[in-house]
């Protein structure tokens, strides 16, 4: 039958290149893909297929619709204020207070959905005996790391503007006004820094994954740093702050300095620096992060800041996001580098 | 003269103070089938690495193909297949999806890979299997889509680190047999790293004998025994033995 194709098939590809003829020349099938986006394709369905990530993604839709929902609940008793700015935005930060609302969502299961996508994503391979015969194949060692960061970057990104924009579209049913420009750049940026935030968590995982030969070490160890942060950091620095506390009379700056020291501490916690970015972006009405003294409230006028004021005022949150990912990553890589891959 | 497709030459490994290769030179011919042999730790599996690029040799050099695989590993990889010992798979994918996977890395496109893969899996007996997902293989049908992986990239050389544990005796059979066939058709080189000196003395045209870190002895198995008993009388098992009896004596 096909003993021709089998006496054929050790031919070495360069003979068919010269061919040169074959009908399905050109066909998306008949593409040679390079290797790195042939991995990265297969992470992606490999995350798109695994029960963990449709459990992330069925949970943060459902608190999705349920912030959805108390918001809208609540804009049908705040009617009359149709004609404020940036009405528009409400619907990512109102809540009557018996669910909290959308970002806030955000910011405590977005570091669990980085870490689940990424807790095994290189001690897995270890442990499957699968790395070694992948780093066997014509491929750089980097591009086993890489491809995955690449593929789970993907897939969090097509879930956060997917999320974004539905949510969009359902406000512009239930309310019927459309988002200014403005509005709209102020949701684009905060896809933005929600997805640099659960990259932040997803580069953590990879470094644990590479750290640690077991997934289910990697997997606790990510989310007892994701407790700590979100649960136990905030409470030591109160204490901390309550011990440390100017006592008698204090000026004003005084205080004002104590505060933002305070805050700088807070700030350590990534989940502060994604919070604060996104009232910020989220709440054009926030002038400032910090405490101020009187003097230097003075002359100012209450209005809402333009987009670029905004962003110009959370750009150090920003970077200190994406300087700690891009530090995680690094570390892991290096590691990953540096490791020598015996096979099971 | 057959050419020499693989030199190694005063290839050391150091781990730390532990020597685990030590300075071994080798050469094997093209279209060789090629038998490692050795107890574990002797340094096989090391020595396997050092020629893939897998690990950098402390000491000496690899040339597989004429390439070195310490500078130019992508090279040598594109060249050289290498079956694992205890091989991996994705489990959630069945056979042919990995074997497509693997011949994408390498750079063949999707409908030729799939030809490829199917060709490949009706050889090594998985034709009818192959909408199985691999986690529901048993150990030697891994084995043997583990030799379908090595094949797809059309590969010079195939490295191949105890391919038949696992498999039953007739499966074996069949293996050794298409390892053989493989040689004969495509002057494939093959390297057979294995504890069952049967199957080694059943395929393997020379054999290298690894003992602590060097290799003590390399030759036909005729060669081995009238250098060592003055007849040719001897298998594979005398040789072997022999030399652990005096490794052994020799470090007491």
């Amino acid at each position: 039958m096909n003993e021709n194709l089998q006496k054929n098939f050790f031919k070495r590809r360069q003979t068919r290149n010269i061919e040169g003829e074959d009908p399905s020349i050109g066909s998306k099938e008949n593409k040679v893909m390079h290797p790195f986006w042939v991995m990265v394709s297969k992470e992606i369905s490999d995350q798109v297929r695994s029960w963990r990530f449709i459990i992330m993604a069925a949970l943060i839709a459902l608190t999705c619709l349920g912030s959805l929902y108390t918001a809208l609940a609540q804009f049908s008793k705040h009617s009359g204020s149709a004609e404020d700015a940036f009405f528009f935005l409400n619907l990512f930060t109102l809540s009557d207070g018996t669910l909290p609302p959308f970002t806030v969502f955000i910011s405590f299961l977005g570091p669990l959905l980085g870490i689940s996508l990424g807790f095994d994503a290189i001690n897995s391979e270890q442990n499957r005996g699968t790395l070694s015969r992948l780093l066997s194949q014509p491929i750089y060692r980097d591009y086993v790391i890489n491809s995955k960061f690449v593929a789970d970057l993907i897939v969090i990104s097509t879930l956060f503007v997917a999320l974004g924009l539905l949510v969009l579209g359902s406000g512009l049913i239930a309310l019927g006004i459309p988002p200014t420009a403005d509005e709209l750049a102020r949701l684009i940026s905060f896809i933005l820094i929600s997805i640099i935030y659960v990259a932040f968590w997803l580069n953590l995982s990879i470094l644990f994954s590479v750290a640690f030969h077991q997934a289910a070490t990697s997997a606790l160890s990510g989310i007892a740093i994701w407790l700590f942060f979100s649960i136990f950091y905030n409470i030591i620095v109160d204490l901390l702050a309550k011990a440390i506390a100017p006592k008698g009379m204090l000026t004003e700056g005084q205080i004002v300095e104590f505060q933002n020291f305070v805050l700088g501490l807070m700030r350590f916690n990534p989940s502060q620096l994604f919070s604060e970015a996104t009232i910020t972006l989220l709440m054009p009405s926030v002038r400032s992060l910090g405490a101020l003294t009187m003097q230097q409230l003075e002359g100012a006028l209450p209005t809402p800041l333009p987009i670029g004021q905004s962003l110009l005022m959370v750009w150090p949150q920003v970077t200190g996001l994406i300087a700690g990912s891009i530090l995680l990553f690094g570390l892991g890589y290096y590691l990953f580098m540096r490791r020598e891959i015996r096979p099971r | 003269m057959a050419e020499t497709i693989i030199e190694l030459v005063n290839l050391t490994k150091k781990y730390r103070s532990f020597t685990a290769v030590d300075h071994i030179n080798l050469r094997v011919e093209k279209g060789e089938i090629f038998g490692f042999l050795g107890p574990n730790g002797a340094g096989k599996s090391t020595t396997i690495l050092m020629m893939l690029g897998l690990t950098e040799p402390t000491e000496g050099q690899a040339k597989v193909c004429g390439i070195d695989p310490a500078r130019n590993p992508i090279e040598v990889k594109r060249k050289v297949g290498y079956l694992p010992e205890d091989v991996g798979f994705y489990d959630d994918r069945t056979g042919l999806e990995n074997l497509v996977y693997t011949a994408m890395l390498n750079r063949i496109s999707k409908a030729e890979a799939i030809e490829k893969a199917k060709i490949l899996l009706q050889r090594v007996g998985l034709g009818d299997v192959n909408g199985k997902k691999t986690g529901e293989y048993s150990k030697g049908m891994r084995q043997r889509l583990g030799l379908a992986d090595v094949l797809i990239k059309s590969p010079q050389v195939s490295i191949l680190d105890e391919p038949t544990s696992g498999i039953d005796p007739q499966g074996v059979r069949a293996f050794l047999d298409l390892i053989v066939e493989l040689r004969n058709e495509h002057g494939l080189t093959v390297l057979f790293s294995s504890h069952n000196l049967h199957q080694v003395e059943q395929v393997c045209d020379r054999v290298g004998i690894f003992v602590q870190g060097k290799i003590c002895a390399v030759g036909t198995i005729p060669d081995l025994s009238r250098q060592l008993f003055g007849d040719t009388d001897h298998g594979l098992e005398d040789i072997y033995n022999s030399f652990f009896e005096k490794g052994g004596a020799q470090h007491e």
